[in-house]
Order: C-alpha cells, then sequence, then structure tokens
C-alpha cells in the first residue's frame, strides 16, 4: 500500500505540474494587457511599462513561469491586479468553502436518493418502478439546470416559502442558517447527479445481481433489503465511485449557474469575475487551487478502491 | 454414499418415514426472447433421509434448473412458469410465502454450487458468509456465531478455522473454497442438501477431498444429498440412486448399481462409454456422443435423443417414451425405471 501511495503522490505531482504550467500559459491568452487593466486606459507608454517591469512581465516565460511556481509552492498566489488589491489566498480561502460545501452537500444528497432509488430500480429491473425511474433519470437529465434551478426557486423559495432566496450565510456564522440557506442550491446540484449515479448504480447492480454469491445469499435465507445493502452495493459501486470523484471535483470550480442563481460567493463566481475584469494572478491562483482539488478528490477515490475491494487492496501489498 | 450396513438399515428404516423430499411431476417453462424453453419437463422422484440421488446429464440436460426449482429458488414470475409440487420436509415449496421460503432455505435446505469462485462474495470475509446467516436466522449473538462458524469450518475440514473467518475469500484454494461454500449451507443443519455440480471446477485431486466430505457430512448429519453433474464417474460410487436427465425429462432412474451394471437407455449406454478408462489401451478414441442436445425451443417430437441414438427406429419419433418400469424375466425390478422403445441390456423383455 504504502509504495502505492508514493507512486500515486508522484503521479500527480506530474499531473499538477502541467496543470498549473497551462493555467499559467492560459492568462497570457487573456486578451487584456495586465498593464492597462491596472492603470485603465490613455496614459504615456512609458507608465504601462513601468507596471509590467513591476509585474515581472518583461521577464522571459520560464522565469516569469519559475518565479509563480516557487511562490504558489509556499502558498503565496501572489495580489489581485485589479483594484482593490487584495491577496489572491485570501480571496480564494473566502470563496472555496462555499464552493466545497455545496458540492459536498449536492454529492451526499445525491447518493442518498440514488442508492435507493437505483435499489429500487434494479431489484425489479424491466418492471414498472424501474420503468418510471428510469423514465425520471433521463427526464431530469434533460433539463438545463439553470432551468431546474430556476424552477426549484420558483417552488420553494418563492411559492412555499420554505427556503431563502439567495443569501449565504457561513458555516462558522450559524451551522443550522448555513444548511437552511445551503438547501437549495445543493438540491439542484443534486438533480442532475442523482439522475447519473441511479443510472450507472441501477445497472452495475443489475450485473452483480446475476452473481452466484447473491444466489447463494438467498439459498442461505438472506432478506432482500440484506442481500441488497450487504451483498451487492459493495461490489457494484465501483462506477459510482469513480463518477462521484469527477463529479466532485469538477462541481467546485463549475457551480456557477448555481452561484448565479442564488448569488452565492463560491469559486466559480470568483473565476468568472477575474476573467472578465482581465485579473490574472486571481484566474491563475483560483484555476490552481480547484486543479490540486481536483486532483486530491481522485486519489481518495483511488484509495477508496483498496477499503471497497480487498483483492485491490491485496494486489498492492 | 453411505456404504455400512447399520447406515443401509438405517436407511431402510427412514423410507417408511416422511421423504425429505418429494418432486410430483414438476415442470419448469422458461420464458425466452427465442420461445419458451421446457427447461424441466414432468420430472417425480422421492428421496428419503440419509438417501443420495445423483442427477445426471449434459450441460443444457435441465439438471441446475431442476435443482434450482426444487430450492425454490426459481418460481412462476414474469421470466417463467413453475408446475407440479415439491415437498421439502412435508412443506409445499411453491406454496409459501417468500419468508417462509427464507425460512426453509436457512433451515430445512442448504444450496452447493458449482463455481466457489463466485459463489462467495469477493468483499465480505469468510465469518461474515457464515456468521450472518446464523446471526439473522437462529438469533446468535456475533460470539456465538462466530463460535459455531470455526465449527462448522472445522467440520469441513478446514484447518486452522479461527484464523480462515478473517480472511478473504481470494485468500483461499478453490478447494479450501467450496468447503467453505460446503460449511454455508450447513450452516443449519439442512435436511436436504442440493449440490450443483459442486466439483466440476476443482482440480481432480480435489475433487475426491470434497466427495468425500460430502459423503462423511451425510454419515454424521443424516442428510438427504441430491448430487447434480455432468459426470457420472463423479456420481459412482457415491449416489444411491441415479436419474440420467436428458433434455428436460429423465430418461432412466435406478440403483447406482443396477444403473452402471445394466443400462437400458442408449443415452445412459453412451455416457457410461463416455467415462475414459484407465484400463483402456493407449491410442485409443475416447468414446462421445454425436451430435448436440436438441434445441429446447422446439425439441424433438417422440424420444428427444432419438436424433442421436444408433438404435433409432421410426416409432422413436412418433410419440414420447414414458418412463415405465424395467422388466427382468417378466417381473418388474423395484426402482429402475427407464424411457424407451428399444431398450439395451434388456434381454428378459
Amino acid at each position: 500500500m504504502g509504495r502505492t501511495l508514493l507512486k500515486r503522490v508522484g503521479e500527480l505531482a506530474a499531473v499538477l505540474l502541467i496543470v498549473s504550467f497551462g493555467t499559467f500559459m492560459l492568462v497570457s491568452l487573456l486578451p487584456n494587457d495586465p498593464a492597462v487593466v491596472i492603470l485603465g486606459e490613455g496614459r504615456e507608454p512609458a507608465e504601462y511599462e513601468a507596471v509590467r517591469e513591476e509585474l515581472g512581465l518583461n521577464d522571459p516565460l520560464p522565469v516569469r513561469y519559475l518565479d509563480w511556481l516557487g511562490s504558489a509552492v509556499t502558498g503565496d498566489l501572489g495580489e489581485t491586479v485589479v483594484p482593490p488589491v487584495t491577496d489572491v489566498l485570501d480571496r480564494v480561502a473566502a470563496a472555496l468553502p462555499v464552493s466545497v460545501e455545496l458540492a459536498v452537500l449536492g454529492m451526499g444528497m445525491a447518493l442518498l436518493f440514488s442508492i435507493p432509488l437505483a435499489m429500487w430500480s434494479a431489484y425489479r429491473a424491466g418492471g414498472r418502478v424501474d420503468r418510471v425511474i428510469s423514465a425520471g433519470a433521463f427526464g431530469v437529465l434533460s433539463v438545463p439546470s439553470f432551468l431546474a434551478g430556476l424552477l426549484i426557486i420558483m417552488v420553494f423559495a418563492n411559492q412555499l416559502g420554505w427556503f431563502p432566496r439567495a443569501q449565504w450565510v457561513r458555516l462558522s456564522e450559524s451551522i443550522g442558517d448555513n444548511l437552511y440557506h445551503a438547501f437549495l442550491p445543493a438540491l439542484v446540484i443534486a438533480l442532475a447527479e442523482t439522475a447519473l449515479f441511479t443510472r450507472i448504480l441501477r445497472n452495475d447492480l443489475i450485473t452483480t445481481l446475476q452473481e452466484d454469491f447473491i444466489l447463494a445469499a438467498k439459498a442461505k435465507g438472506m432478506s432482500a433489503r440484506h442481500i441488497m445493502f450487504s451483498d451487492a452495493l459493495r461490489p457494484s459501486s465501483f462506477s459510482m465511485i469513480t463518477l462521484l470523484g469527477i463529479s466532485l471535483g469538477r462541481l467546485i470550480g463549475s457551480t456557477v449557474i448555481v452561484e448565479y442563481l442564488f448569488a452565492l460567493p463560491g469559486m466559480g463566481s470568483l473565476v468568472i469575475g477575474a476573467a472578465n475584469t482581465g485579473d490574472f494572478t486571481m484566474v491563475q491562483g483560483a484555476v490552481l487551487v480547484i486543479a490540486v482539488i481536483y486532483v486530491l478528490t481522485n486519489l481518495l477515490i483511488d484509495l477508496s478502491y483498496g477499503v471497497l475491494d480487498p483483492r485491490i487492496r491485496r494486489a498492492h501489498v | 454414499m453411505s456404504s455400512s450396513s447399520a447406515a443401509l438399515q438405517e436407511r431402510s428404516g427412514a423410507a417408511r418415514e416422511t421423504p425429505v423430499l418429494v418432486v410430483d411431476d414438476l415442470r419448469t417453462q422458461i420464458h425466452t426472447p427465442h420461445g419458451d424453453v421446457q427447461a424441466v419437463d414432468g420430472i417425480s422422484f422421492t428421496l428419503g433421509r440419509g438417501e443420495t440421488l445423483g442427477v445426471v446429464g449434459e450441460s443444457g440436460s435441465g439438471k441446475s434448473v431442476l435443482g434450482r426449482t426444487i430450492m425454490g429458488l426459481y418460481t412462476t414470475g414474469p421470466t417463467m412458469t413453475v408446475t407440479g409440487r415439491v415437498l421439502i420436509a412435508g412443506k409445499d415449496v411453491h406454496a409459501l410465502s417468500a419468508s417462509e421460503l427464507r425460512e426453509l432455505w436457512g433451515g430445512d435446505v442448504g444450496m452447493v454450487f458449482q463455481d466457489p469462485m463466485t459463489a462467495l462474495n469477493p468483499v465480505k470475509k469468510v465469518g461474515v458468509h457464515l456468521t450472518e446467516s446464523l446471526r439473522k436466522r437462529r438469533g446468535m449473538n456475533r460470539p456465538q456465531a462466530k463460535a459455531r462458524a470455526a465449527e462448522l469450518l472445522a467440520l469441513v475440514g478446514i484447518p486452522e478455522p479461527r484464523r480462515r473467518l478473517d480472511q478473504y475469500p481470494h485468500e483461499l484454494s478453490g478447494g479450501m473454497r467450496q468447503r467453505v461454500v460446503i460449511a454455508m449451507a450447513l450452516a443449519n443443519e439442512p435436511a436436504l442438501l442440493i449440490a450443483d455440480e459442486p466439483t466440476t471446477a476443482l482440480d481432480v485431486t480435489v475433487q475426491r477431498q470434497i466427495l468425500d466430505l460430502l459423503a462423511r457430512l451425510q454419515d454424521e448429519l443424516g442428510m438427504a444429498i441430491m448430487l447434480i453433474s455432468h459426470n457420472l464417474g463423479v456420481v459412482a460410487g457415491r449416489a444411491d440412486r441415479v436419474a440420467v436427465m436428458y433434455a428436460g425429462r429423465v430418461v432412466e432412474t435406478a440403483d447406482a448399481a443396477a444403473l452402471f451394471d445394466a443400462p437400458h437407455h442408449p443415452y445412459t449406454e453412451a455416457l457410461l462409454e463416455a467415462i475414459p478408462r484407465l484400463h483402456q489401451p493407449p491410442h485409443v478414441r475416447l468414446a462421445a456422443i454425436d451430435g448436440a442436445p436438441p434445441n429446447m425451443v422446439a425439441p424433438p417430437v417422440g424420444c428427444r435423443f432419438a436424433p442421436r441414438c444408433r438404435y433409432a427406429q421410426p416409432d422413436c419419433t412418433e410419440a414420447p417414451p414414458s418412463l415405465d418400469p424395467a422388466m427382468a424375466n417378466g417381473v418388474v425390478t423395484p426402482g429402475h425405471s427407464f424411457a424407451c422403445y428399444h431398450p439395451v441390456n434388456a434381454g428378459g423383455q
């Protein structure tokens, strides 16, 4: 296990290096000249030149990259270019918990919904319940999330008034209030993921249920519920867990629509805002953080296979 | 399976009790996209305490479906229709409710599966396989169930049972796994054990060990065994009686000795000839049965073996022969029946 972990970490470092370089290069594709962004239009060329010099933009690319990477490794992502000038890391630190919480809550809800639904579907595959759930899943998948979000806001916030429309209460302020405000946005995120997980898990469950060990468990007199939860779920969960990791990583940076709908100060809004204003240090820093989280999440997922399947654990010893 | 005379006496005494298993005109029709398949087509027999019935036939002859239908694992539903009756310890299997059926499975009947690689859940420890049914069905607490599980492993001849409880199936050899599967089936001391090709996936040397184990367990626990195999060699010397299945029907059934001595059905004869023997001279072609089992969506009219039978006559393809008692010198041979118009070894008829 130790050697596998070491190998994995090495791979991750390589991936992160590539991602960081990509991120860094990406910024040179931004249409705005950072000097113009900072000073505004209509200044003397010498003034722009001075800013460029100060930001180190005149250095050769490799030097700039290494400089940036060196600071990034020590946790210094620089300052924002666009005023008000603040530490990039502070801005990320403010936005990240919102996104992580939304993603984790959304995923949690999706699992909570999809596991029973998939089991119900797979238990009598092809039956009425299965067909209804499958149709529902496709229906949900085909609705764009902004539409689903609007509908959910309309029903639960505007009509029923059960949940607030658009506010964010930090977890540190009040856990109850925080969950109350996070519920609807998490639900919107959970919808599409639920549909996806249900489909994947259902199919894998159906395959597992054909196995002899299911028949053997039945022949021992175990109940259908016991067989479903204790025998079938774990061997069937690999595809779903993989998908979960990908979704979780992806959601951290791409809950923009939900953040926008609910006016939430998450990573998506942060990156989009920075890109629009040409705040290149902000974009670089935020994207790098997202990439690190993505890669770490997937490392955890990889390690979880060993927990789920003892044969994998054994193979790496 | 038991050979001692004491066991024989006990068996004849047991025959007067209620049989452990009564199968009466059992039919299993499987609905497939290509049409309905009569996988089990009117099979009847009884099995007493301590008795072993060998069920033999080629792949696709319906013997596994028969086993699973007897278990009640296959019941009438969207994919199949089951008619006829199965009584296990006097209980009508196909009339039981779902919870009664679970009680039956956890108690009166156990099943051993063909492939121990797939019959154990790869993500569960050996101990869990054994203790879960003891706890759920027997209401034992954790330490009780664990102690009993270790006993069961010792019973099936697994050394260091305590340590094995904490191992995963993939850490055990094939033979060990099959012993675990048998221990699982024995957990609640069933009156009937259905062993569906218990040795097919194992090495030849291990096959023998497993069959010896089943024989010993039968002597110790007095259960009835239904031993399903495609190999007459496996059944030889292990079964008290043998039923030969072909295309969903029993074509011949007799006491094992009588069947091996003088098979009456050409299919049985062909199966016996197909067993390779050590005393055969070298470089002799192994006997095989020409052709393949019939397409079961549209089986042949008349005798289903007729298209492959070397003794077939025109009347064989007209109507199916019924399973009638064998006669020797004008006297019915007890327990021996066959379904053939032109039997072999039937000089006395």
